[in-house]
């Protein structure tokens, strides 16, 4: 973590002969952020054959990135729209966080009626996570936020950067390869009341594993006596089981149960919209009021961060999610897409079954969303790089979107080379 | 610089149109009115009892946690927009947001940008990720466009540059540059300057005051007010300096005042911070606008610089700008690039592609680079067109004999009038002339066929009002 690197004496500036100062002799080259060096080690390799299952990005049968239908037909729609002045901007961006609320909360839900939502379109779910964090920060300066033991790296690093204290609760379970429950269950019991929780809804990053339905009950039971805040990150609505209302069912059972929530929604991965760096983040409130409060603040937050995020990305995103037509065509899109990669789980699988593998791979199945958590070894997952140029980070994450019927074959084979004396 | 900040009051749901039917002006937008859209709650949702399946329980739930979450200040110049708005008189005129509008008074979508959006949908590129530094076109662009392509800085590959969102997110990465390593060092800020500055150095927790920079007697520079505090600041502060056309006053050095100012921020080891947002805007000439960022390069100094094309691309509400760093080595350049990255990637992970596609299409096409030069000159020479009239209707109808001459010295978006507060809201009560409080006027929203009008409305606040 920086905090390491901080120098917390007074700096010094250096002079070069000419007296030309030097600045930045104490500033240290970064550690590169781990699923970006996956990318480029990928990318630096010549071998043909070699994959790439570290980033967490949709790829078709052919291996390609994929631009959705219903994003291509949004684009021509908006084609010359005057995206200029800041009237435009700031109706397109009420008109997408209407259409995000109603996505994640359901369509007829009081809290949409009522506009008890304090909602603004975000930089993804980064940049959603972050202005969630910076709001923490300020108005509930002594908080800590817990997050599950493992989750997206990066989790950690926008808490951080918020200067608000990051704590763990148990998630995965490493030798049932599961969840495990009762020690989560356990955490969020010794919690102080009113602590702030990051849950995953649907296909957790980076472990594929999910709550059941009786279990998301029995922590929202749970947080209710406790009183604790729960921040949910939705960045698979879809791309879970293929219905966007199964991928929220847990944001639902937390809000039947009356819990004001709060909700980070990215469509990078589900729309394909990765550059735009379209999202939204909601709080819900008790009233009205409350909420035209609260997004007040968050746009403050947003104003000295980055002013607002970028028109297009807005507009199209709520193009798409405005019109029938187009957000019918996106369901069957992120559908095609789920039953893909699940289709590749199912392969993979039975590829590894054949192999005469001794273990057992039925965890390939079980999870659930982009990411299959291996449990291979680090040392596994340098072998599968350097010996068969197979990519994945560090954790044995492997992203099955970058699983293609062409290549499953190598690397059912590349996967039991490098655990068969395990 | 215009404000993209959403509207803090929440506007009328436009869920019965679609946005696009919004955006092309076929459909009314919504009066936006904050009060009606408060109504009662029925009943109390909040108690809630659960079954089917479920532990059946009636439990309260949590009480909101934002009880204590007060509103936040309003934008002071998008109520001027929204008074405005407000105003039904035929007479009124907008002359509060920095945002430029044609001749007739409209938003203007730029030529180029428009072709180089079709080629982009022509070519239909895909949405993947850029990396966290950003499109390398448009950051080797950028560069370029700043430093001029000569520049040994970019030769000997001695700025870290990165894709940021407009001013406002390059501002910020650098900030928390600041604040990580140099703790404690202070950011000196003009006064007045663009009112955000100081949101975004509170927001990353780095310490600033102010120098002085405005004049009221003169209307113009306090440049010796500026020096000593320049002077008088703890070695090695950071000086934020406005590249060309400063903002809220649209005062700027002289080339002379730049070389002074350059030695002594030399002489006190300060690191000079540009924000530059009107590159082309000013003057009407790229390289001319960027003479006072190249001065400073030229003596071998090592400076921050934001950069936004907000306005000189028109692409306000695509957020496309950068931060480039220049270093003492290539070295040097690399691991501050790599800690800017370090700094992007918790904010936002990556930037948006869509402006820097559109900037990295216009620069990078010789004959696109070219219109757009000519474009820029002719908003900048539109902007000098209406001071010149503005000042002739002034001298010709004010008999006080007042020099009004500060209107021609002054440059790019804004103008301070020297009005005061009162005279100021005389401008707006009377006239239905609205601008902000301080005195600034945005000529981006003056035209030719009311610079006489204004004349009048100026000369009345001056002498009727104290």
């Amino acid at each position: 973590m920086w905090r390491l690197q901080l120098i917390r004496k007074p700096w010094r500036c250096f002079s070069t002969s000419a007296g030309v100062p030097r600045w930045f002799d104490s500033v240290g080259p970064a550690a590169k952020d781990p699923i970006q060096a996956v990318t480029e080690a990928f990318n630096s390799d010549p071998f043909p054959q070699k994959i790439n299952l570290g980033l967490g990005a949709y790829r078709d049968e052919q291996g390609k990135p994929l631009v959705l239908q219903c994003v291509q037909q949004a684009e021509e729609k908006i084609r010359g729209c005057n995206l200029l002045d800041s009237v435009s901007a700031s109706v397109a961006s009420s008109a997408l966080v209407e259409e995000c609320i109603k996505l994640v909360y359901g369509r007829n839900v009081n809290v949409v009626k009522e506009k008890r939502f304090a909602g603004v379109p975000a930089l993804s779910g980064t940049g959603a996570c972050r202005l969630f964090a910076e709001f923490q920060r300020n108005f509930f300066p002594e908080s800590a936020i817990y997050l599950p033991d493992p989750t997206w790296t990066n989790h950690h690093n926008i808490w951080a950067n918020a200067h608000v204290p990051v704590r763990t609760f148990h998630y995965y379970h490493p030798h049932l390869r599961g969840l495990d429950f009762a020690a989560l269950i356990d955490d969020v019991k010794n919690a102080p009341d009113g602590s702030f929780f990051l849950l995953h809804p649907c296909a957790h990053n980076p472990t594929g594993i999910d709550l059941t339905e009786d279990q998301w009950s029995e922590i929202s039971n749970l947080f209710k006596m406790k009183n604790h805040f729960p921040f949910f990150d939705m960045a698979y609505q879809g791309l879970a089981t293929g219905d966007v209302d199964k991928d929220a069912s847990s944001i639902r059972i937390f809000l039947e149960d009356g819990h004001l929530i709060g909700c980070a929604q990215s469509f990078t991965k589900t729309m394909g919209l990765f550059g735009h760096r379209t999202g939204c983040l909601s709080l819900l409130c008790a009233d009205r009021d409350q909420a035209v409060q609260v997004k007040s603040q968050l746009q403050q937050i947003a104003g000295a961060m980055y002013g607002s995020p970028p028109v297009h990305g807005i507009v199209l995103l709520s193009t798409i999610l405005g019109d029938q037509a187009l957000k019918s065509m996106w369901f069957k899109e992120v559908k095609a897409m789920a039953s893909r990669i699940q289709s590749m789980r199912a392969k993979l699988r039975e590829r590894l079954e054949l192999t005469g593998s001794s273990l057992n791979w039925e965890h390939i199945t079980k999870q659930v969303g982009m990411f299959w958590f291996s449990g291979l070894t680090p040392e596994q997952v340098d072998r599968l790089a350097k010996e068969f140029h197979v990519y994945m980070t560090p954790d044995g994450r492997m992203s099955m979107a970058g699983v293609t019927t062409s290549n499953v074959r190598y690397l059912a084979n590349a996967v039991h080379e490098v655990t068969k004396c395990s | 610089m215009a404000s993209n900040v959403i509207s803090a009051a929440a506007s009328a749901s436009p869920s019965a149109c679609p946005v696009t039917d919004l955006l092309k002006g076929k459909a009314k937008l919504g009066s936006g009115n904050v009060g009606s859209l408060f109504i009662k709650d029925k009943g109390n949702p909040f108690l809630n009892s659960k079954s089917c399946g479920r532990i059946s329980m009636a439990v309260a739930v949590n009480v909101s946690r934002f009880e204590a979450i007060t509103m936040a200040p309003p934008d002071p110049i998008l109520g001027v927009s929204e008074a405005f708005k407000a105003d039904n008189d035929e007479k009124k005129l907008n002359l509060g947001v920095g945002a430029y509008r044609t001749e007739e008074l409209q938003p203007y979508v730029l030529d180029v940008v428009k072709k180089a959006e079709n080629l982009m949908l022509e070519r239909g590129e895909n949405k993947e990720y850029l990396p966290i530094e950003g499109l390398a076109a448009f950051n080797k662009a950028t560069a370029e466009l700043l430093f001029g392509a000569d520049s040994p800085v970019i030769s000997e590959q001695r700025v870290a540059t990165i894709q940021g969102l407009s001013g406002t997110g390059s501002l910020r990465l650098a900030a928390v540059l600041i604040e990580r390593y140099f703790p404690g060092a202070k950011v000196l800020i003009s006064s007045p300057t663009w009112g955000n500055h100081k949101n975004i150095f509170n927001d990353a927790r780095v310490p600033w005051s102010e120098y002085r920079y405005y004049d009221p007697k003169t209307v113009g520079l306090d440049f010796e007010g500026m020096i000593e505090d320049i002077k008088a600041a703890p070695e090695g502060s950071f000086v934020l300096l406005h590249g060309c056309a400063h903002n809220p006053t649209g005062i700027d050095p002289t080339p002379e005042q730049w070389e002074k100012i350059a030695d002594v921020i030399q002489e006190k080891n300060h690191i000079p911070f540009f924000d530059v947002a009107y590159q082309g805007f000013a003057s009407g000439s790229l390289d001319q606008d960027a003479a006072s960022v190249r001065l400073f390069a030229a003596r071998g100094m090592e400076i921050f610089v934001a950069q936004s094309y907000s306005k000189n691309l028109g692409l306000y509400s695509e957020r496309i700008g950068a931060i480039n760093v220049v270093c003492s080595s290539s070295d040097t350049a690399a691991r501050v690039k790599s800690q800017l990255k370090r700094i992007a990637r918790p904010m936002y992970s990556n930037p948006p592609i869509h402006g820097a596609r559109i900037v990295a299409n216009v620069v990078g096409d010789p004959a696109l680079f070219g219109e757009w030069k000519a474009e820029m000159e002719m908003m900048a020479g539109r902007i000098k067109g209406v001071r010149q009239k503005l000042y002739d209707s002034l001298t010709s109808k004010d008999k006080s004999g007042k020099d009004w001459s500060f209107i021609l010295k002054q440059i790019g978006m804004f103008s301070f009038t020297g009005l005061n507060k009162n005279q100021s809201d005389n401008m707006t009560n009377k006239w239905h002339v609205y601008m902000t409080k301080d005195g600034r006027i945005s000529l981006a929203g003056l035209n030719l066929a009311k610079c006489e009008y204004l004349a009048d409305a100026i000369i009345d606040s001056y002498h009727n009002v104290s």
